[in-house]
């Protein structure tokens, strides 16, 4: 007849499907980022009908970035709004509702806009559970893309893990793959919580496969908990979003030399997974972390920080290392661009004098 | 031979009310100056408004309209280097808009200060920096008006602070009108009301489309912001009253961008193409000024069209520059961080990685 149908679990078995044509899903399909967005915050919008989204040009435009493509279609003006240039205005609008009971996904068109509303993100989503002694919950999603796209300088390219990430009473979350990304934000929108959701315009156009187990509309991927995405014994190599991609390059180019990393994808910034960086660690005895944002006071710094008061520091064969972003506003000349963001020259260089080779 | 007797006639007869240094050889002449109606604009808390007639010179004419046609094709080849992949990330151009930039400087001072959003280059230009250093900065080369560093949404020049990316702050700007009013800061407020935000018309963005008269207890005026000579009579008599003591004013400029929002906006999902084409064929503010000069013998067809042809030769060795420019040298990565401080070090990529800053 056929040979048996299923899927490769995590731990190796083999889960076999039963052919009923009724419940057929295929193994894998590919889904760019942008559209595993979007599924996610479909069927939340389905599932429950206090969810709604609210943004500039996220309704009629279908998003400026086309990531809620047909949503307004589907659900309608009370659904999906369309909101006037106005962050620090609509982000207020949105912590209001989300404290009546609602659950909205405020868009921030790219999160350096979302510096117009910080203090709505911070002082009255962040901190209001806390203030208010356990009473008063804020579960909004604030989501946008995140740090450098290409050639849109200074003003557009900044990265803003470190500024949430620093914040008690915020989850923020970094998708890298499609699997990272409707996971996560499904997550994010049944999470009681205020959680910001860094997403990636570089990474929106790019398909990733996606399991019969990721198609289903109860796929959560768990924010606090990061992912393995290669196995190694060298090197634990801890990256977040698009720059994850960069390291299994990294890793690939260097397996050929006899390195085995170890890359572990973060998928949440805050609350950070350090238990995972640490266990990598205490195997392989090296760390390099890679982010795209700035040096000073970031996410590697975090990491590096907390190896250091944990179990893994004396496991470390040689100092921790970080690859980031350059000290530097975004320049918009692409040479000097490509070099204030990490390379994969970059990160073999960084391992390679961190393995003393 | 009785037709050339005629127009040497009035060559002469010309020749004896014009100042003593002008010299005539051309065997046409042209008025010197001519009067022309303008639109009376809209008042908001003002007894009186800018005068309804004005008088263009044609040295002024042919000033304006060299400097409209200079950004019309200037916004044109950027759009062209764009779709080349030359230029890179936001290009927001502002084709349409030329009597907006070029009205408003023609009714300020070179010593007056200037501040916009993104859509920048037109003012980049009439604000005094050449079409070479506009495009070579698009390009992201070293002969770029910010060395290659900030691209078309930061460009600056004396007394022209950018070129700002981040935009929308309604709020703020409430913030500002507050401040300006209450110490009387001679602050114009300007407006160029192009219909749209992004994607978004104005009736589904404001609660009141009467921008002019936001400003609450500041005075505003709404202008026709497709006619230069409109734009500029508005600015003089806004720039006057500002300089009187008076406190602030607001200047609502309806003018329409024919390209979308962006290089990346095709600029047709939310308005159609017989509205683009419609303003285009009505109310283009170069061949509304074209129209009046050779209507009344300001200029003729002919001289017009050279201008265009010297322009259009201007632009392409701008474009061949700006193409042919090296790139900012990688060694300037970390210069200009701070101002006036001595240089130090800068980290790259990793720790190994450094850059020299000097200020």
């Amino acid at each position: 007849m056929s040979t048996p149908r299923g899927s490769l679990e995590s731990d190796g078995r083999f889960e076999e499907t039963s052919l009923d044509a009724s419940s057929f899903t295929p193994l894998f399909i590919l889904v760019t980022v942008r559209e595993a967005i979007n599924q996610g915050m479909d069927e939340e919008l389905e599932r429950d009908e206090k969810v709604f989204l609210l943004g500039e040009e996220v309704a009629q435009y279908d998003g400026a970035y086309k990531v809620s493509r047909g949503l307004w279609k589907k659900y309608g003006d009370k659904r999906i709004i369309d909101t006037p240039i106005s962050e620090m205005g609509f982000a207020g609008i949105a912590v209001g509702a989300a404290m009546a009971g609602l659950r909205p996904i405020c868009e921030f068109m790219t999160f350096n806009f979302s510096m117009q509303a910080i203090d709505q993100v911070i002082n009255s989503a962040a901190k209001t559970y806390y203030m208010s002694g356990g009473l008063q919950p804020v579960p909004i999603v604030f989501r946008g893309p995140n740090g450098a796209s290409a050639g849109v300088a200074a003003q557009h390219s900044q990265c803003f893990a470190a500024w949430y990430g620093h914040c008690p009473g915020l989850k923020v979350v970094s998708p890298w793959n499609s699997e990272d990304a409707k996971g996560l934000i499904k997550s994010a929108i049944r999470d009681n919580n205020p959680v910001v959701v860094l997403e990636n315009e570089l990474m929106y156009g790019v398909p990733f496969e996606l399991s019969s187990e990721a198609q289903s509309k109860d796929f959560l991927v768990p924010i606090g908990k990061a992912k393995i995405e290669r196995q190694g014994t060298h090197i634990t190599v801890v990256s977040h979003s698009r720059p994850v991609g960069h390291c299994l390059e990294a890793a690939t180019v260097l397996s050929k030399e006899g390195i085995e990393c170890e890359v572990i994808n973060m998928r949440t910034i805050r609350p950070m997974d350090i238990e995972t960086i640490e266990a990598s660690v205490m195997k392989t005895n090296h760390l390099v972390t890679v982010e795209g944002g700035w040096p000073q006071f970031g996410v590697g710094a975090e990491i590096c920080a907390r190896i250091m008061e944990g179990p893994a520091f004396n496991f470390l064969d040689a100092p921790a290392v970080r690859v980031t972003g350059a000290d530097v506003p975004m320049p918009y000349a692409k040479i000097l661009e490509d070099n204030s963001v990490p390379q994969v020259k970059d990160i073999i260089f960084a391992i390679k004098k961190t393995l003393n080779i | 031979m009785r037709k050339m007797l005629a127009a040497v006639s009035r060559v002469l007869s010309g020749v004896a009310q014009k100042p003593a240094s002008r010299v005539l050889v051309a065997s046409r002449s042209f008025a010197n100056d001519a009067t022309f109606e303008i639109k009376k604009c809209d008042l908001h808390r003002l007894e009186e408004g800018p005068p309804v007639t004005t008088v263009l010179t044609r040295e002024d004419g042919l000033r304006y309209y060299r400097m409209m046609q200079t950004v019309r094709r200037m916004e044109l080849k950027a759009d062209q280097l764009y779709k080349q992949k030359i230029i890179r990330g936001f290009c927001h151009l502002c084709d349409g808009q030329e009597a907006c930039c070029v009205g408003l400087e023609a009714g300020i001072n070179p010593t007056d200060h200037l501040i916009t959003a993104y859509r920048a280059h037109g003012f980049t230009f009439t604000r005094g920096l050449s079409v070479r250093e506009i495009l070579a900065e698009l390009t992201g080369r070293r002969g770029g008006c910010a060395k290659g560093k900030g691209g078309s949404m930061h460009m600056y020049a004396k007394n022209f602070y950018g070129g700002n990316g981040i935009v929308g702050a309604q709020g703020q700007i409430f913030e500002a009108y507050n401040m300006a009013a209450l110490w009387k800061l001679p602050c114009i407020f300007i407006c160029e009301n192009n219909r749209y935000g992004m994607g978004t018309s104005v009736e589904r963005a404001a609660a009141s489309t009467d921008y002019y008269k936001r400003g609450d207890f500041i005075p505003g005026l709404r202008v026709d912001g497709m006619d230069i000579l409109c734009v500029r009579e508005a600015t003089r008599f806004a720039a006057a009253y500002c300089r009187s003591g008076k406190g602030p004013i607001l200047m609502e400029l309806q003018t329409y961008r024919y390209h979308g929002h962006s290089m990346s906006d095709p600029g047709v999902s939310y308005r159609t193409r017989e509205e683009i084409q419609e303003v285009r064929s009505k109310s283009d503010p170069i061949m509304l000024l074209k129209d009046r000069m050779v209507n009344s013998n300001l200029a003729s067809v002919e001289e017009l069209k050279e201008i265009d042809v010297e322009v259009r030769k201007e632009i392409e060795d701008a474009a061949q520059f700006a193409t042919a420019d090296p790139e900012p040298p990688l060694e300037e990565l970390g210069h200009h961080i701070y101002s006036s401080d001595p240089p130090f070090e800068v980290r790259g990529a990793n720790q190994w990685i450094k850059f020299k800053s000097i200020s």
